[in-house]
């Protein structure tokens, strides 16, 4: 791994080398295409293990249904291609193929959230954690940078069950040093601070550190948790995070409905109520560079901070 | 076995199960377990020159050598519970809970239960995993062969022809697959709710080869389509049976109503004595 610390990469280049790196050792490993494999990062495994590897075309149907094929004979596939595909296109087959009779099969969702871009909201998946979560057996991770994505995909080989990768398509800042510890199911607090929580997810761990570092010269003292698995979710974690702090915020590049800020909202609710409010996409994306869409949606640094304070000011803290 | 007359007993006796197991549990689908139970009769019990067209054994769940059938219109439950209870893989008495609450013997096949490849009954769906586990036999380079059993108004499902074209693409040869071809679907005659002939021009023109049998029902035909089948083509094979929905039960034939409806009382009175009149004409 040579991943460094600030460098900006995307999490879909990290898994393309922990892939070939990790794939090249487990031989049961399989990766399976859907006309993506440049922009999925798969093409490096695809190069080194050919006979491992199989494009589908653009069906993503028979790619995932047939994924959980493979798994009757013990291989582990990657099935791999655009986060709204992969989950979306793909769902029923998910469900009832791989997560009813629990087939250890890995999907692979990239140019996750707006951070997509320029291609528009026909390709910015934003319900892929909801309709991923939703289903028996299935866990769903979005690691924060490079580094938890390597850890993470290596993890995962050694695990087994139907398990939803979800990636990004621009880079996000290294935040992890090499010594990071990845486990299945455990979050990670970042930083301490006893005003608000911002738990975050994905591409907006680092939005969210950077929102911590504003809101520290306004005087709010920000705690920032990483929740890269957001099924099995940390339940301890989080409870903890609202014990410790008055209001708790979710931070995802994704729909406020059924993702990380219902994850949350179900953990809280039911065992200890607390103040909370979720940041995200309440509508469709659209077309434009990926910057000034965080700008537009106020998920950059400068929006999340905004947010916050306007979240603290209606809940009079 | 070998002798079209034992296979013939055999089907006819699993039809009388299959019939009291639907009954038993008033829900599940008469029409298609019919229709589908001579193919999977010659798959469990026929042979060629002296070999099994299927290699499985009850006493070795995951034996790596089986070759597997993959029920992809999984709503024909019965027709396969009734034969992996009939070679052993569980006690005949399991049949008595189908489609109960706590039973092994869900409505649609669970990977699960002893003898069963693959969860199916979301149609479509078996058909690409039996081309998945193709694939990840041939990524082995092992000689298992894999049965995917489709019926013809399965094949208005997009997904049959996503396989179909990439079953063709990776040359999968083990993969062969069967249409039941009973022309009925829920809704009534699949040339009426969408035409889905020419079965076979149109796994042709995928790049399949296609066996057609005129008489599903027809042991020495199914026999005689499965040896070709056997011999290499480079291609995957499907095997396009004419049936008959309903077949065995006089009243039951050719009709949409019996999809997925249990015979009453007074129409079993009818149906099993017919049945066993039959077995005993046979011997």
């Amino acid at each position: 791994m040579h991943f460094q610390l600030n460098e900006n990469i995307a999490t879909r280049n990290a898994f393309g080398e922990a892939l070939a790196k990790f794939g090249g050792r487990h031989k049961n490993v399989i990766v399976l295409d859907a006309d993506l494999s440049g922009s999925v990062k798969t093409e490096k495994f695809a190069g080194l293990y050919p006979d491992r590897h199989f494009n589908f075309g653009i069906a993503e149907s028979n790619m995932v249904n047939s994924a959980a094929g493979m798994a009757i004979r013990g291989k582990i596939p990657f099935a791999c291609s655009f986060a709204v595909f992969s989950t979306g296109r793909a769902w029923e087959h998910i469900r009832n193929s791989i997560c009813y009779p629990n087939m250890n099969v890995k999907i692979v969702g990239s140019h996750a959230g707006i951070l997509t871009g320029e291609d528009g909201a026909t390709h910015q998946a934003l319900e892929d954690i909801a309709i991923m979560r939703a289903l028996p057996n299935m866990k769903v991770i979005c690691p924060a940078d490079a580094v938890e994505t390597y850890l993470a995909i290596e993890e995962i080989m050694n695990d087994f069950g139907p398990t939803y990768i979800r990636l990004g398509r621009m880079g996000v800042p290294v935040i992890y040093g090499k010594d990071h510890k990845f486990r299945i199911g455990f979050g990670d607090i970042l930083t301490y601070g006893e005003d608000v929580a911002l738990i975050a997810t994905g591409t907006m761990v680092s939005k969210a550190l950077e929102a911590a570092k504003l809101l520290g010269k306004e005087g709010v003292r920000a705690m920032v948790v990483n929740i890269s698995t957001i099924k099995p979710i940390d339940k301890d974690l989080i409870i903890d995070c609202a014990k410790k702090t008055k209001l708790v915020i979710t931070l995802e590049d994704h729909g406020v409905i059924g993702g990380l800020g219902g994850a949350v909202a179900e953990v809280l609710s039911q065992y200890y109520p607390a103040k909370m409010r979720m940041i995200g996409m309440r509508k469709f994306g659209e077309s434009g560079k990926p910057e000034d869409l965080y700008k537009k949606y106020k998920l950059d640094g400068e929006g999340v901070t905004e947010q916050v304070l306007e979240f603290m000011k209606e809940v009079g803290i | 076995m070998e002798n079209i007359k034992d296979l013939q007993k055999k089907a006819t006796q699993l039809r009388i199960d299959v019939l009291r197991m639907i009954h038993k549990a008033k829900s599940g689908h008469t029409g298609g377990s019919l229709s589908v139970m001579d193919i999977l009769v010659a798959l469990y019990y026929g042979e060629i020159n002296g070999e099994p067209i299927m290699r499985y054994d009850p006493q070795k769940p995951g034996w790596e050598d089986q070759d597997y059938m993959v029920l992809s219109k999984g709503h024909a439950s019965p027709a396969i519970y009734s034969i992996l209870a009939d070679v052993g893989f569980f006690d005949k008495s399991e049949l008595d809970y189908f489609r109960q609450v706590n039973s092994m013997l869900q409505g649609h096949p669970v990977i699960k239960t002893p003898g069963i490849s693959m969860t199916t009954g979301s149609l479509g769906q078996g058909f690409s995993s039996a081309h998945g586990l193709a694939l990840a036999i041939n990524v082995d380079r092992k000689p298992n062969k894999v049965f995917a059993i489709l019926g013809d108004g399965e094949l208005q499902e997009g997904i049959v022809w996503e396989t179909a074209m990439a079953a063709a693409h990776y040359n999968t040869e083990n993969l062969i697959a069967f249409v039941d071809n009973n022309q009925l679907q829920i809704d009534g005659n699949t040339r009426t709710i969408m035409k889905v002939e020419p079965i076979v021009d149109k796994f042709e023109s995928f790049g399949w080869r296609v066996i057609p049998v005129q008489n599903g029902h027809d042991f020495e035909e199914l026999l005689f389509a499965i040896d070709k089948a056997f011999s290499s083509a480079r291609k995957p094979t499907c095997i396009v049976c004419n049936t008959i929905k309903g077949k065995g039960v006089s009243f039951a034939e050719g009709k949409a109503s019996y999809h997925g409806m249990p015979l009453s009382d007074q129409e079993m009175a009818e149906a099993i004595p017919a049945l066993e009149k039959q077995l005993a004409e046979l011997g």
